[in-house]
């Protein structure tokens, strides 16, 4: 459902991303794997229409929308959780909700402050409280629980597990299964391997720039060495 | 007692509308960082269209307030539409672009006032039913008054009202804060931002139209207010609307009493206020510190360029051009250019602090204008030569730099620019109303060069002489370890200090080289014209510098030339026309749109590499 083909980027004149193409299937969960500053989050970015691409297209639902500004993808039902989580750290937990408030959309789940509080339990005990004080998996939570209020099909979910604690990191995970059960697509951007296997059906690898592999992450189990090329620190 | 109640009580009223006017300013800042001097402008339509429409609609009570309120909603449209037409465009432009823009505003609404309504002070009525005088504790206070004393506080609440409890308010919070997230979150910010500008317009309008029963409507409105509402937005923090309330109140109050205190300075009482409070607290009274605005980068910065031979050349021609002008020229071209030369230092030196420097100066008249008036009151008091007093020049811009550079260098961004401004207001108020000393308004007079100097041609020598020196030392500081240590500063400061460079000392001096050179300029500029008021201080001169450098280019050492040159060449021919603000405006606001690099980079664009070196390769995203 969502297509990205041979895209490539610039920050000024140093080349990021070098014909980056892979897809994501409906109701699947695909890791990009990479080191930092592969250009992981810069493909995330040219997907939502926030780095623009001389090259290539970026389809979802068959439909393109690599020239689309960002607000017209989101409104399309593609969901975008940032890097480093950028909440409104003026605001409330209900307030940054509201922000990510749109209309309900026949092909998607429909989520509530309610539905949500029920799956980031933490949440609803502090609904009133400036982003700003609280926690990095705090923060985390509620990032994702805003971009769910766009009622997305499909989210690009940037490095979820950076800097946040191990307890977290595992209840993040559950939560990307619980997202799967209602169908949605997840593309997630990963540098813990483990993690991503947890809960990734296939693996896409980023290395400066450019794809290096694609395939199943029971593929990328047995073959060690590719993991070792591109993964290892 | 009752005296000094009276007193207090107008300080409030006098709030009231300067709190219309900053909340709005306020509004619109915090969401789209743009310092909008033609905000002034909206004050004053405001307070136009209210005569106006006070005059068309049925007198009486209904009639009134229908035109205030008719007024103030027409002056959120004319927002709106500005804010599709010009401001939509620039919005990722740097501060200056926008300042620049902005400015050009201002000039052309000035001159479509004077076209509409005339030059002519227009008093409106007084507000039906409210013409009459309360006494309070033996004092009479207009009726009137105590109904802006309530207006304030009640535009307050709905502003907060407006802001934190409705999912409008919510989302205008949210892209304060973050523009490319809040879109990312499906949120249209064009709109956002159109409906911004037309609340915060709408503000601006009320506050010039309540205003019309206590000022005439005037063409001066728009700058003095200006003025005054930046004071009150910088002193309670930038974006923060209760804030802009306790300044106004502060400020309103400052006024009230100060008048009774220091009658000689009250124009300078609200500047100082606002340079003590930035010191002290540096975002302002209520403001937060100041966040990095996420999604609102412009192009980095490209590394500068050295000449290409061919370029050598050309400035050889061109230094051996103005030699030999004097031999065809007669004596009209010579002061012509003479004026030239001058601006050219003075944008050059303005150059040196924005581009390489990247400190941002709204205040550089205050330089210019030290460094005419050191020499000037020199000669006045001290009877010096022509030498003495172009020495006196540098040297008394230079000491004002010292004192000025270092509070600005402790603060960044819009407040550094806000604090520069203030330093020129500063300077322009004392010399504006120290009348003893200054002149004041009438200005020095009778500073005329030595002997061997007073031909035209020889002034022009001395001129040319001064100033190629000068830029020529501009340029080679630019170049040196230390112009490589700003310029890294200005790219990223914490690497810059991390790697050992005091980083505030270094800009300090820049400050202190800037305001020399500029000073220079003020000294040449005294002596060729024989005589120095307080407009050289002004606003308007210090905008008239950013002009040219944005004209030029700012990511060019010759920008500046280029700039200053073709500014002065175009003021030349226009200001002698009836309607010359909106002829210069309009050129301004064309440049910033269609030419945005300015001049020399547009130049550099479609010149050939043998001249610009070579071309940037990639592609820009």
């Amino acid at each position: 459902m969502l297509e990205v083909q041979g895209i490539n980027a610039f920050y000024g004149q140093a080349k990021i991303l070098d014909d980056v193409s892979f897809s994501v299937g409906a109701g699947e969960v695909v890791a990009l794997l990479g080191r930092n500053g592969a250009g992981k989050s810069t493909t995330m970015k040219t997907m939502m229409g926030m780095v623009s691409s001389t090259k290539g297209d970026v389809t979802f639902n068959g439909e393109t929308i690599k020239k689309l500004p960002s607000h017209v993808i989101c409104q399309k039902g593609l969901g975008y959780v940032p890097e480093e989580r950028r909440i409104f750290t003026e605001l409330t937990v209900m307030e940054n909700l509201e922000v990510g408030k749109q209309d309900k959309r026949p092909d998607a789940p429909f989520w509530t402050p309610d539905k949500l509080f029920k799956l980031f339990p933490n949440l609803a005990e502090m609904r009133n409280r400036p982003g700003g004080q609280m926690s990095g998996g705090e923060q985390q939570m509620l990032s994702i629980a805003r971009t769910l209020m766009g009622n997305p099909s499909a989210i690009l979910l940037d490095e979820p597990s950076e800097g946040i604690a191990p307890v977290i990191v595992e209840q993040m995970a559950f939560t990307i299964m619980e997202l799967k059960k209602e169908g949605l697509a997840v593309l997630l951007s990963e540098q813990n391997l483990h993690f991503a296997k947890l809960v990734s059906d296939r693996a896409v690898i980023v290395e400066k720039g450019s794809i290096r592999y694609q395939g199943t992450v029971k593929e990328l189990e047995e073959n060690p060495e590719i993991r070792d090329a591109y993964l290892a620190v | 007692m009752g005296f000094y109640l009276a007193q207090f009580l107008t300080g409030l009223a006098s709030a009231s509308s300067l709190f219309l006017v900053a909340s709005g300013l306020s509004i619109i800042f915090g969401v789209t960082r743009i310092v909008n001097f033609a905000h002034g402008s909206f004050f004053m339509l405001g307070a136009y269209l209210a005569y106006t429409f006070v005059n068309i609609l049925p007198h009486g009570v209904l009639g009134f307030w229908g035109a205030i309120i008719v007024a103030s909603l027409l002056v959120g449209v004319i927002g709106v539409f500005l804010e599709i037409t010009l401001f939509r465009r620039i919005y990722k432009a740097p501060e200056l672009f926008q300042l620049v823009a902005t400015f050009g505003v201002v000039l052309v609404i000035q001159d479509l006032a004077l076209w509409i309504w005339g030059a002519e002070d227009l008093f409106g009525p007084r507000a039906p039913g409210l013409g009459g005088a309360v006494r309070i504790l033996g004092e009479p206070i207009p009726q009137y008054d105590l109904l802006l004393i309530v207006l304030g506080p009640a535009v307050l609440l709905a502003v907060w009202l407006l802001f934190n409890k409705t999912r409008w308010g919510t989302l205008v919070r949210a892209a304060t804060q973050d523009r490319e997230m809040v879109s990312a979150l499906g949120v249209n910010q064009s709109w956002l931002f159109t409906s911004v500008f037309f609340v915060g317009s709408t503000l601006a309008g009320l506050g010039g139209a309540i205003q019309l029963p206590r000022e005439a409507a005037n063409l001066l409105m728009d700058l003095n207010v200006i003025g005054e509402a930046f004071v009150v937005v910088v002193i309670g923090g930038m974006g923060s609307v209760p804030g802009a309330f306790l300044a106004s109140v502060l400020i309103g109050e400052l006024n009230a009493f100060g008048i009774l205190i220091f009658p000689e300075i009250t124009l300078v009482l609200a500047f100082l206020v606002m340079a003590v409070v930035l010191v002290v607290r540096p975002w302002g009274l209520l403001g937060k510190p100041d966040a990095v605005l996420r999604g609102a980068d412009g192009p980095p910065e490209q590394p500068l360029k050295p000449f290409t031979a061919t370029s050598k050349y050309l400035v050889w021609a061109l230094a051996a051009a103005l030699l030999a002008t004097p031999a065809i020229a007669d004596e009209f071209v010579l002061v012509l250019l003479s004026d030239i030369l001058i601006f050219t230092l003075f944008a050059v030196s303005l150059h040196f602090i924005m581009g390489p420097g990247g400190l941002v100066s709204f205040g550089h008249a205050a330089y210019f204008g030290l460094g005419a008036y050191g020499a000037a009151l020199a000669v006045k008091y001290l009877g010096v030569d022509m030498i003495s007093g172009l020495v006196v020049a540098p040297i008394a811009a230079g000491l004002g730099a010292l004192v000025f550079g270092w509070f600005c260098v402790r603060l960044s961004g819009v407040y550094l620019a806000m604090l520069t401004l203030a330093a020129a207001q500063i300077t322009w108020s004392v010399a504006f109303q120290w009348q003893d000393v200054t002149g004041g308004d009438d200005g020095i007079l009778g500073i005329w060069p030595a002997e061997w100097a007073s031909e035209k041609m020889a002034y022009y020598y001395l001129t040319l002489a001064l100033v190629g020196a000068s830029v020529y030392v501009i340029r080679r500081i630019v170049y040196a370890p230390f112009g490589y240590a700003l310029r890294a500063g200005r790219d990223s400061q914490l690497r810059v200090e991390a790697i050992g460079i005091n980083l505030k000392s270094q800009q300090w001096m820049a400050f202190v080289i800037t305001g020399i050179f500029a000073g220079i300029a003020g000294g040449l500029y005294v002596y060729s014209k024989g005589s120095i008021f307080p407009d050289e201080l002004h606003i308007a001169r210090s905008v008239d510098g950013l002009i040219m450098v944005l004209l030029g280019g700012i990511q060019s050492l010759i920008g500046p030339i280029v700039g200053a040159v073709s500014f002065t060449m175009l003021e030349d021919l226009v200001t002698r026309l009836d309607y010359w603000r909106i002829i210069f405006g309009g050129v301004i606001l064309f440049i910033v749109v269609i030419a945005p690099e300015g001049l020399a980079g547009f130049a550099r664009k479609i010149l050939p590499e043998s001249l610009t070196g070579k071309k940037n390769e990639g592609v820009q995203i």
